[in-house]
């Protein structure tokens, strides 16, 4: 038995009909077509999978599509505009901070989040790590990773 | 703390060696515009965008979905297989067994089947393939097979499985297929032996000053790529297949198809786009066949295999477990004078990579030394467990956890600093011979370089500093590590260049991009070859059998080293064919034509020049008369002077090159929990040149990292059925963000090899094998702990404080019971 929901995805009004037991990770890439959202793990360890619901960075795979009734979602494939990245997407450019790139949404995701939600203040790299934590990658030991967000970190307060 | 440290530094090494100078003007004249600079990689913004396409993200029209049913016995005969009921589950459109393809395929010994044939051989074996228009329905019908088994004895210690009395897991080994490398013992479960002897062992032993030796073992570990295997298949009714799968040598799954369906090869067409992370766990064949098979079985419909995470843990190949032991003999004066080792690889179920993999640590058991004589005998061996596969490093991470060690404990027993006894016996260039007899080429690499970087980054010597509390205490090891490509001596690899009509370049090659940097690096040096900007160099992310240049496999840290060369010799190929139009068209001589800046000219007047744009696609004279036409440039590698190993000693030349290399960490251990964290991490690497320094760092963090992991962390648990008893990330852990070092220093030494591309060398590998031993040292150096056994998880740690420095756990706890009375009183009196 399906049921209708409205999602707003990087700025557009979407309706699709899900069902019950359906993941919103699957609705987004198998059914709308964000195909940037990624599946590592299946059980919400991996971060592959994470987006900003409603301002929050979570992670898609452990969550119903029917809770996501109405909410307001970002995706990695929302950032960049005509072409041009974001400062986060830049920075992760230029220190590749990305290898086989397959996690890279999830991180940008989550970078993106604590780069907005630290845009006030300064932070340290020992916070950026754990606010990391809950993405994996296998490839780049993480450190270019590290030097990305918090090169984007200081280029927006720059902006600012 | 500042997060990071990067002290980095080129040491360019023009001379070396016994005084010899053996180097070009290629390596010491020529100054570069794009080779060495620190460039992002050619495919971030694809990654980053989030718009680069693997075979997970593909659908092709009219796709079906496959779903494999998995053995729930770890060794037993199939008496039925009902699938009726599944069949009538809606969306349901076939069900495949064993007996649909009643043959074996593998790639150095052919003991795998597609699904299980008659018998099943661990717990996760699949036995059976469901079909369906969706993923939910396949999933529903797996319940609904119902499979009647005869269990059979099982065996799960690759000890027991050598015995003659040990249940028989493929007792028609004499009758599969087996490459001429690789000695199966039918009757037995020993999937290969290898032997290697040097020398006199008992008269070197009897010259030892030392002795000392140990038993060590690492567990089965996972690859844990995040992209989690793939493949679609496409079986045709005119006879083609067309495959999309997500593996890192499209030309050797093309071939171990054709040989095991006895197919014909330009019939079978791989294509691969991005790949989410391989480490050697893509490398060879995987579900091809069977998907194919599965694509023909639905009525020649494209068919998409997608393993979940913990079908990727239970069914899917992943990493030998090992039990070695090694014994080292020192001299007086710190010389190894001889050393034995043995090795017994966990196989698993099938011998895969594994059997290869056990024979590269038997013959580089000797590692980075000079070591006159030598025994080593490596076995891999079958059990009732998940097959296993290559890891990055293949063979030696293992051979180095017993080396590597032992040399540690030896050097303290007999008194010596162990940077000393490295030092004393590392292999010389152009001088030392191999443990495998070959006499090592002097442009190798300067492996007393690695170790006094190593040693200098580290601080060797000076006291490890202070702990943040009293129980914790920070020590420090390093350990040195060499590494070289495990392939056949008749492996190539070819490159094919074409200009476009704006005088872009389209590279054409064969190795994949898994996020080693290869393709980046290929891409400049085409631009610095014809100096035109890097933004017209293109590689395409699909590799396909059909339009990609043939290389033999994407493994042993070959890529660049092999596919570059072909590209150099592609380039050489397209920049005759140019200068010969461009002779007549500026009517000078070819020999007094240059090419740089995207221009041919005419050496010593530059001004006297000819655009590329008007050349590559034929030069065309004022009057219309044109000449030439469309340039391609086409070059091939083949590894030169490697040789077969004999089948009794394991003597030959098994490389084409030897990376040198060394790890040093500063670990902070503490007492009470065991829990060790590293601090700072010195990784040093003798690679030639440079063509990317920040992609090399790239291999050198995420390889050191990888290694960190698989040193502390990551452990496969079986049950008492042989079954993964942790399949997910939870229970498997892996190493997160905040478990890295703070600290780092990362030395890139160039000491060019002539025959690689600008004197480059392989690294993707040998990154992450010298971080264990490491870390092993540091324990056995700083706590006077000795830890054999992988990972040197927290339980182990502390359990070996506890029973071979109890006094350190006691001291460690009188401390903390001090601060917390000190705590308590500060608290009470306020």
């Amino acid at each position: 038995m399906g049921q209708v929901i409205t999602l707003k995805v990087n700025g557009v009004l979407r309706e699709v009909e899900v069902e019950p037991y359906e993941l919103l990770a699957d609705v987004l890439r198998d059914k709308l077509g964000y195909k940037g959202v990624k599946k590592g793990c299946w059980r919400g360890e991996c971060g592959l999978c994470t987006i900003i619901m409603n301002g929050e960075a979570v992670k898609s795979c452990i969550i119903l599509a029917v809770e996501a009734d109405g909410a307001e979602i970002e995706t990695v494939e929302g950032l960049a505009r005509n072409g041009r990245l974001s400062p986060v997407q830049d920075a992760y450019v230029k220190n590749a901070g990305l290898q086989c790139g397959f996690c890279t949404p999830g991180f940008i995701m989550a970078s993106e989040y604590i780069v907005r939600r630290n845009a006030n203040r300064e932070i340290t790299p020992g916070e950026v790590r754990s606010a990391l934590s809950g993405t994996i990658c296998r490839c780049t030991g993480y450190k270019q990773i590290i030097d990305s967000v918090l090169e984007a970190h200081r280029r927006i307060k720059i902006v600012r | 703390m500042p997060l990071t440290a990067i002290h980095y530094l080129h040491v360019s090494q023009p001379r070396h060696g016994r005084g010899v100078t053996l180097l070009g003007s290629q390596f010491t004249v020529r100054e570069f515009k794009i080779i060495g600079k620190r460039i992002p990689p050619k495919d971030a913004f694809d990654k980053v965008t989030g718009t680069g396409t693997y075979v997970y993200d593909m659908e092709l029209p009219g796709m079906l979905y496959a779903k494999l049913v998995q053995s729930t016995k770890p060794h037993a005969k199939i008496k039925g297989i009902d699938y009726s009921k599944a069949l009538q589950v809606p969306g349901v459109v076939s069900v495949a067994t064993g007996r649909d393809f009643p043959f074996r395929i593998g790639i150095y010994v052919g003991d795998r089947d597609l699904l299980a044939i008659d018998k099943v051989l661990w717990v996760g074996h699949p036995v059976a393939a469901v079909i369906a228009d969706s993923v939910r329905a396949a999933e529903k019908a797996l319940d609904l097979i119902y499979i009647d088994y005869d269990p059979l004895p099982a065996v799960f210690d690759p000890i027991e499985s050598m015995k003659p009395d040990a249940p028989l897991l493929h007792p028609d080994l004499g009758r599969y297929r087996v490459s001429p490398a690789f000695k199966p013992r039918p009757g037995t479960n020993i999937a290969n032996e290898f032997h290697l002897k040097r020398g006199d062992i008992e008269k070197g032993f009897s010259k030892a000053e030392v002795v000392v030796e140990g038993d060590f073992s690492l567990p089965f570990m996972s690859h844990v790529y995040m992209e989690t295997q793939a493949v679609i298949a496409h079986y045709r009714q005119n006879g083609y297949i067309d495959l999309w799968t997500s593996a890192q040598s499209p030309f050797a799954v093309r071939y171990l198809m054709g040989m095991s369906l006895g197919m014909p090869m330009g019939r079978i067409r791989v294509h691969v786009p991005y790949i989410g992370g391989g480490f050697g766990g893509k490398a060879g064949l995987g579900w091809e066949p069977l998907v194919a098979m599965l694509s023909r079985k639905v009525g020649y419909k494209p068919v998409k295999l997608l393993l979940t995470r913990s079908e990727q843990f239970r069914l899917a190949p992943v990493v030998a477990g090992v039990r070695g032991w090694g014994k080292i003999g020192l001299d007086r004066n710190g010389r190894i004078v001889a050393y034995q080792a043995r090795f017994i690889f966990d196989s698993g179920a099938f011998g895969d990579y594994t059997v290869n993999v056990s024979r590269t640590a038997g013959y580089a058991c000797t590692g980075s030394y000079e070591i006159e004589n030598a025994e080593c005998e490596s076995y891999a061996v079958y059990t009732n467990k998940i097959p296993t596969t290559a890891l990055r490093g293949f063979g030696y991470p293992e051979n180095h956890w017993v080396l590597e060690r032992l040399i540690d404990k030896a050097a303290k027993e007999l008194g010596m600093d162990p940077v000393k006894v490295r030092s004393l016996n590392l292999l010389k260039p152009g001088v030392s011979y191999t443990g495998t007899g070959a006499r090592l080429r002097e442009d190798a690499g300067n492996p007393q370089k690695v170790l006094e970087e190593v040693a200098k980054g580290l601080g060797w010597g000076e006291k490890a500093r202070d702990s943040s509390k009293p129980w914790r205490v920070r020590a420090k090891g390093l350990a040195v590590s060499v590494k070289g490509p495990s392939q056949p001596p008749d492996a190539s690899a070819s490159a094919i260049i074409k200009f476009n009509e704006d005088a872009s370049v389209d590279v054409l090659v064969g190795t994949g991009n898994f996020g080693q940097g290869t393709v980046t690096s290929l891409a400049m040096i085409v631009a610095e070859e014809f100096g035109i900007p890097l933004d017209k160099v293109h590689v395409h992310e699909l590799r396909s059998t059909n339009d990609s240049a043939y290389t033999w496999q994407t493994v042993g840290s070959r890529g660049l080293f092999t596919d570059g060369s072909a590209l150099l010799e592609a380039i050489r190929d397209a920049k005759s064919k140019i200068k010969r139009v461009a002779s007549a068209a500026l009517r000078v001589s070819e020999d007094h034509l240059e090419i740089a800046d995207g221009k041919v000219y005419v050496k010593g007047k530059p001004w006297h020049y000819i655009p590329l744009e008007r050349i590559v696609m034929g030069y065309t004279f004022e009057n219309g008369n044109a000449i030439g036409g469309p340039i391609i440039g086409s070059g091939r590698h083949i590894a030169e002077l490697n040789t077969y190993l004999d089948p009794d000693t394991g003597q030959g030349t098994p490389t084409i090159f030897y990376t040198f290399g060394g790890t040093g960490v500063e670990v902070e251990v503490d007492l009470l929990t065991g829990e060790v964290k590293v601090v700072k991490a010195v990784q040093a690497f003798d690679i030639g040149k440079a063509i990317n320094p920040l992609l090399v760092e790239g291999q050198m963090i995420g390889g050191f990292v990888m290694g960190q992991s698989r040193a502390l962390y990551e452990e496969i648990i079986f049950d008492e059925m042989g079954a993964v008893a942790n399949p997910n990330l939870s229970f498997y852990y892996v190493a997160r963000a905040p478990d890295i070092p703070e600290e780092w220093v990362l030395r890139i030494i160039e000491t060019p090899q002539t025959d690689g591309p600008y004197g480059a060398r392989g690294i993707g590998e040998n990154v992450m094998i010298a971080v264990a031993p490491a870390i092993g040292n540091a324990l056995f150096h700083g706590l006077g702990v000795d830890v054999r056994h992988l990972p040197m998880k927290a339980e182990r740690v502390w359990r070996a404080i506890r029973e071979q420095r109890p006094e350190l756990y006691q001291k460690a706890l009188s401390a903390l019971k001090e601060e917390i009375r000190r705590e308590y009183e500060s608290l009470t009196r306020r």
